[in-house]
């Protein structure tokens, strides 16, 4: 594992509004005091006529990028996901979820592996809350690669996104030219048939190695990646649902409202399987190391090679 | 102000007050109150200042309102009725299911900027649109109108302060102060006072006027075109319920509509001064 590249998609959101700055006119860039964490300073430092700090004032932020795309601009809105999805819930909601305005959220540092500043940042809530708006699409790249292609994909397509972003470096796993983004499809990462592993972000690296550890003992894992929670592929879903029979979902979230929740809604609606969750449990994370946190929590290779063990008794 | 502009305006603007009614009464339900504190600068502004063309309602020139104070919507649909936006028949099925004409101003109702109608996030809205017409050299203004007991949201500050710092000039937000919101008189609920000295503050043009006075509104609105580098607030002084004498500066009429006869005595003073501007 020692020559794996990694990278934050923090770092691929930035880069990439700067790299698409030139062929997109329109797009123009919004922060709230954390441009040198959300990234968006790149695109600051090569564009600065085009980016628009707000200062501290997400839920004005919000609506400035409203009112933007309702006259043509396609604004991204950068901060943290606390921030975006938590603190701005409303003003995404009535002001660009209820217009159904072209506005793109740039949500970061989602998730327990913000790391050492703790609970009151670490939003494992930002799936469940954005799933409730109507309209909303909601993407939630695991690697670099995939951050690149969300952005491209999310600035190509008209309508609100809110975008999920890491601040820890994580393996690049796509890195090969026959990869393609193509928003609400799943990934099977890795075909397997007695039961499948259905992770997104950064647990989609995890569910990858759990799926190896797995094939040593003889267990077939399937590995399926939902970059996109909303609209989700629920296709693919409920074929994975009825050819192995029993599901195991991981995510960076809470397990209440994210993807394992929309897994479960959509697998009881067209073949109900036991489908167990891997997120962080209905408590607030705490400060440490990210990668200390995730052991913690659970979000890890090792607990989803447990959990899908156990899983399969319920076969 | 030409006197017969002026009694055009008022005539008009008496028309947009039964609209309220009409709206309210039918929808039996709704926000007549801070409507018709809002008529009569609605009208003058449809009428009178902005570059609007209800044949070519998307223009990407033309000039902007968000009503962020969306509970009055009545009187902003009654507007662009008069207008030719839309029939005015859609003003009975106001609040009505299937209507076109939503409790809150929607951005899919043709003439209406923005949904809008959570109160402070309008403001913000509108600051949005007056940065892309800076970003794009367009020479349109963005017109915002707010409540007074609407500025108690912080968001509302929020955009005050980006609306200075991008220096928005293009921008006017007009406070509609009536001095009453829901739960009573504003500086007994929790003060937004002193109004002007916080605009002022946070680095705004203020501007103060008589909200019901066609020659003050457009003195008010001359002025707030001279100001090119800060965004203009203007501060109207206004009444409650102005033109139906029953509903005039009581707190009760911000969300009830009228009954039958109620409805039919506002009517009846209202279609008085109408004559009265006719005669």
């Amino acid at each position: 594992m020692a020559d794996v590249i990694k990278k934050a998609t923090r770092e691929s959101y930035g880069e990439t509004l700067r790299d698409l700055a030139e062929e997109y006119e329109n797009l123009v860039v919004l922060d709230a005091d954390l441009a040198a964490a959300t990234k968006t300073g790149i695109f600051k430092k090569a564009y600065p006529e085009r980016f628009f700090d707000c200062g501290i004032a997400e839920a004005n932020m919000m609506g400035v990028a409203a009112g933007l795309a309702s006259c043509g601009k396609i604004p991204f809105a950068s901060t943290f996901a606390m921030f975006a999805a938590g603190r701005a819930y409303e003003i995404v909601r009535n002001s660009i979820g209820y217009p159904h305005l072209n506005v793109k959220i740039g949500a970061t540092h989602a998730g327990i592996s913000v790391g050492e500043d703790g609970a009151t940042h670490q939003c494992n809530e930002d799936i469940a809350l954005m799933r409730t708006i109507p309209g909303m699409t909601i993407i939630n790249p695991c690697d670099d690669v995939e951050a690149r292609s969300a952005v491209r994909c999310a600035i190509e397509f008209n309508g609100p996104v809110y975008m999920r972003f890491g601040r820890l470096a994580v393996p690049v796993i796509n890195d090969r030219e026959t990869y393609k983004f193509e928003l609400g499809k799943g990934v099977v990462m890795k075909d397997g048939s007695d039961i499948t592993i259905i992770a997104t972000g950064l647990m989609v690296n995890e569910a990858l190695e759990a799926s190896k550890v797995l094939e040593t003992e003889g267990i077939s894992a399937r590995v399926v990646n939902i970059h996109t929670i909303k609209p989700l592929d629920k296709e693919l879903i409920c074929r994975c649902a009825k050819e192995t029979g029993v599901i195991v979902t991981a995510e960076e979230h809470s397990v209440i409202g994210g993807l394992g929740s929309a897994v479960a809604e959509a697998v009881t609606e067209c073949c109900p399987v036991p489908v167990v969750k891997i997120g962080v449990n209905d408590v607030y994370g705490y400060s440490g190391p990210a990668v200390d946190l995730l052991k913690d929590f659970g979000l890890s290779a090792e607990n989803i090679v447990k959990t899908t063990k156990e899983a399969l008794k319920l076969k | 102000m030409d006197a017969s502009i002026k009694k055009d305006l008022q005539k008009k603007s008496c028309k947009v007050r039964m609209g309220v009614i009409e709206g309210t009464y039918n929808a039996k339900s709704g926000h007549p109150g801070g409507s018709l504190s809002i008529s009569d600068t609605l009208t003058y502004l449809y009428y009178n200042k902005m570059n609007v063309d209800p044949k070519n309602p998307e223009d990407p020139d033309r000039d902007r309102l968000v009503l962020s104070k969306g509970h009055t919507a009545p009187a902003l649909y009654a507007v662009l009725a008069q207008k030719g936006y839309f029939p005015e028949d859609e003003i009975k099925k106001l609040r009505h299911i299937g209507a076109m004409l939503q409790g809150h101003p929607c951005i899919n109702t043709v003439g209406v900027d923005m949904s809008s109608g959570s109160l402070g996030q309008g403001i913000s809205t509108a600051c949005g649109m007056a940065l892309a017409g800076k970003l794009d050299n367009k020479s349109y203004k963005v017109y915002a109108i707010l409540g007074d007991g609407e500025i108690e949201e912080g968001q509302v500050w929020e955009a005050a302060m980006f609306a200075a710092h991008y220096k928005l000039g293009n921008l006017v937000a007009i406070v509609d102060n009536n001095g009453l919101q829901i739960d009573g008189a504003i500086t007994e609920v929790c003060s937004p006072e002193p109004i002007t000295d916080k605009f002022e503050a946070f680095g705004w043009y203020v501007i103060t006027m008589d909200g019901h006075d066609f020659d003050d509104i457009d003195r008010a609105f001359a002025e707030a075109e001279t100001v090119n580098d800060k965004p203009v607030a203007i501060i109207q002084k206004s009444v409650k319920g102005k033109g139906v004498s029953f509903m005039e500066n009581q707190v009760g009429w911000h969300g009830t509509a009228p009954n039958k006869e109620q409805y039919e005595q506002a009517m009846s003073e209202l279609n008085a001064q109408l004559k009265e501007l006719e005669g």
